[in-house]
């Protein structure tokens, strides 16, 4: 009787014991996740994304809670959702339901600042590597430079899923840093005359059929050029094109709300899932945080540079200050510029025409992925 | 195939296959702008001098 109720007490406490003899990773790892928390809920850091992805961390590092085991609460939201590749998707669907493509629209040439904003990606998949990454972990890498959360979730999920939870935080830690990585770049590689250009405001020139198209058109197009992609650019383009029909607002709603917000938590706590100590704390993961930073500054590059060289060609009519809004963290780039513009000339608005460029650099990292996606498949590597 | 292979192949292939797909789909929303175009009722209205001093 004795012997048995001894060996029932050591069942308790024993995570404790675990912890404080063995589990030294759990515990860096439980920090790790405190201050996620602390980003999300007191800083406002990417709330939605950083307080669940925190508190599965916390979840998983607490020792012999078998979260992460087969049959575990966080292995059956994982297995669920994010091994096959379908809460990324779903929250594309309510992203879609919640872009106006209007500005884009009224100018569709702004869309190759979307493809500038890209460039970052594939610069950055060559210091992958160099660095020693294999092919298809350095792409899942790259892809951190969309700023685009779902995507990189996506690619990472299919085709580097160990790197997951780094790759996840990396990329939503970077897009919440946009304001702060972007500046000064722009101003490092802008005169103060270009700065101050004044853009012409756009005319309604879209009518409600364009518009109700627009969608359909994309997701043949990209469809047929990078069908890899098309589970991206469908599921976007799918939530656009029922925003536009005005027909279905119960279901446009709800991808917008509901959907989204439930994807988002489950999505949240998987990925925290995946930041167990001894699988988390490698020096890849401290790789991966530097090529993501990487890969977001050289995207801002290159769409500065593109704006500069549309500046010239056009003979000053585009402020290249807009060329930083070409990547897909929306409408965070765009305000960054319409701030910028607005600091250098207290008068000049350039919120429109730097939110068409950002809605281009929407498409344009899924676009990238997909592109990325379908070379690899032709040349047999996936 | 080596990697450096693989790099530049991606590099290249992307960055062209990435601008190429929003080049053609640039010209393709030109073209549904042109054969669907705002009709005049939806276009808005014009604002009288007398708002715009408003």
């Amino acid at each position: 009787m004795m012997e048995s109720v001894i060996a029932g007490l050591s069942g308790l406490g024993a995570g404790g014991t675990y912890l404080f003899t063995q589990g030294l990773p759990n515990v860096v790892m439980l920090a790790v996740g405190g201050t996620l928390l602390y980003l999300g809920a007191r800083k406002n850091v990417e709330p939605l994304l950083l307080v669940p992805i925190g508190f599965g961390c916390v979840l998983v590092n607490i020792p012999l809670s078998d979260l992460m085991d087969q049959g575990g609460f966080l292995r059956t939201l994982y297995e669920a959702g994010i091994a096959n590749e379908l809460f990324p998707l779903l929250i594309f669907v309510g992203i879609g339901a919640m872009t106006d493509f209007g500005p884009l629209l009224e100018n569709p040439r702004i869309l190759l600042f979307g493809a500038a904003g890209q460039i970052g990606i594939f610069l950055t998949l060559i210091l992958a590597l160099a660095l020693g990454f294999p092919e298809l972990e350095a792409v899942a890498i790259a892809v951190i430079g969309a700023c685009d959360g779902p995507t990189a979730i996506y690619v990472a999920s299919q085709y580097a899923p160990q790197l997951l939870g780094p790759i996840s935080v990396a990329a939503y830690s970077y897009m919440a840093l946009v304001p702060i990585i972007q500046p000064p770049i722009m101003k490092a590689l802008t005169t103060p005359a270009e700065r101050v250009i004044r853009m012409k405001a756009l005319k309604k020139s879209v009518s409600p059929m364009t518009r109700l198209l627009f969608p359909i058109v994309v997701t043949l197009v990209t469809g047929l050029i990078a069908p890899k992609g098309l589970p991206l650019m469908g599921t976007i383009m799918l939530g656009n094109f029922m925003r536009e029909c005005g027909v279905v607002a119960r279901l446009t709603k709800a991808s917008e709300n509901e959907i989204a917000n439930v994807v988002t938590l489950f999505l949240g706590l998987a990925i925290g899932g995946t930041m167990e100590g001894n699988a988390f704390l490698k020096p890849t993961t401290l790789a991966i945080f530097g090529l993501g930073f990487v890969a977001i500054s050289l995207d801002t590059v290159a769409g500065v540079l593109f704006g500069k060289l549309v500046c010239k060609l056009t003979g000053g009519k585009v402020n290249p200050l807009i060329g930083a809004a070409g990547i897909s963290a929306y409408p965070i780039a765009a305000r960054v510029v319409q701030t910028q513009g607005l600091r250098y000339d207290k008068r000049n608005h350039l919120l429109m025409h730097a939110a068409g460029a950002n809605t281009g650099g929407q498409v344009g990292s899924v676009v990238a992925a997909a592109v990325m996606l379908s070379v690899l498949k032709g040349m047999g590597l996936i | 195939m080596d990697k450096w292979t693989f790099g530049i192949t991606m590099m290249i292939v992307g960055v062209a296959g990435t601008f190429l797909t929003l080049w053609i789909l640039s010209l393709v929303v030109d073209l549904l702008k042109k054969a669907f175009p705002l009709a005049g009722e939806e276009k808005p209205a014009e604002k009288k001098p007398a708002e715009e001093a408003k």
